[in-house]
């Protein structure tokens, strides 16, 4: 019974609209940033390292190479208001659920291959 | 003047204030019968009401209490529980959250913490206990020395040792009241609450 209450608060809040997208994907996130009382919109573009949690707890993390060939993580909550948009712009193959050992590759071996559907 | 009500711990989730995601206890708070109002200036020579909360079935009471629930006009309750310094309220009504609690109360909130059982000093008291290696034997989650020798010759009273823990009444205070829904009954409150999910729970705020 309790849990039921707890599906029905977080069912008020839990998006609706979040692409199907995994480990390996190269998505870009639109994030809403609020400066000086203005709102604009930023765009976080990087590959996804992995997703984690569930329900309303549930978060993605994901990877680029900045400027200067620094790496960059930013862990997102799935759920949050401040993520307007996510698109993803290409599919990854890739064989396990986090793929951290890109962290450790440095140039072209940090490409993940795409995804080809098969016909 | 105080004020307080009583609830159950539903479970915790997580709610975003301003982009900001923050971790809520969910309680389920009343409506709570009045069933005894003391007053200074009446018998008892203090101020306080009796709340009750989670209906019972009258033959599941016993008969000196339904005399008491009957005399107040309420349906019996399972739960019984003093809000000293309370006032406001009529012998007879219903306390609801909202009566209570807006967002952004300060409010400390009692209840009787998971029962751990008889515990060691490290899960109890949060020791280090001893090296896992570099010849240490037998003792690796010990509490250590428990005192001097020959002077005094005893141990200290209070020195922590390993013993009951937990199922105790315990008060976590100045949690933030972030949600009120008032047609469910319901309270969202920043941070952990002590307790078992399904466990009764005193909500009070001062002033």
């Amino acid at each position: 019974m309790s849990d039921q209450i707890l599906q029905d608060l977080e069912r008020r809040e839990l998006k609706t609209d979040i692409p199907d997208f995994g480990p390996g994907d190269t998505v870009s996130v639109h994030v809403r940033i609020v400066e000086g009382g203005k709102e604009r919109i930023q765009v976080f573009k990087g590959t996804v390292m992995g997703r984690s949690g569930r329900g309303m707890r549930a978060s993605f993390t994901v990877r680029k190479i900045g400027a200067g060939a620094i790496g960059v993580e930013r862990v997102f909550p799935l759920h949050s208001p401040s993520i307007a948009k996510i698109d993803v712009d290409k599919r990854g193959d890739v064989r396990r659920a986090k793929i951290y050992y890109l962290r450790d590759r440095v140039g072209k071996a940090a490409r993940v291959k795409e995804k080809v559907k098969k016909a | 003047m105080a004020q307080g009500i009583l609830g159950r711990k539903i479970g915790m989730t997580s709610v975003f204030v301003d982009g900001r995601q923050i971790p809520v206890t969910v309680i389920e708070a009343g409506p709570c019968p009045v069933v005894q109002v003391k007053s200074s200036e009446g018998p008892d020579k203090y101020d306080a009401l009796q709340l009750g909360f989670w209906e019972a079935k009258e033959s599941r009471v016993n008969e000196p209490k339904n005399g008491h629930f009957k005399r107040a006009g309420v349906k019996p309750t399972r739960v019984l529980r003093e809000f000293r310094g309370m006032s406001g309220f009529e012998e007879g009504t219903e306390v609801k959250v909202s009566d209570v609690f807006v967002p952004g109360d300060t409010v400390h909130v009692s209840g009787k913490s998971k029962g751990r059982g008889y515990s060691g000093v490290m899960r109890r008291h949060n020791f280090h206990g001893h090296k896992g290696s570099h010849g240490t034997h037998e003792s690796k989650r010990g509490p250590g020395s428990i005192g001097a020798g020959a002077d005094p010759s005893r141990v200290w009273k209070g020195k922590r040792m390993a013993g009951q823990y937990g199922n105790a009444r315990t008060t976590t205070r100045n949690l933030v009241v972030v949600e009120v829904i008032e047609d469910r009954n319901l309270l969202l409150v920043r941070g952990a609450v002590p307790g078992a999910r399904n466990s009764i729970v005193e909500l009070r705020k001062e002033a």
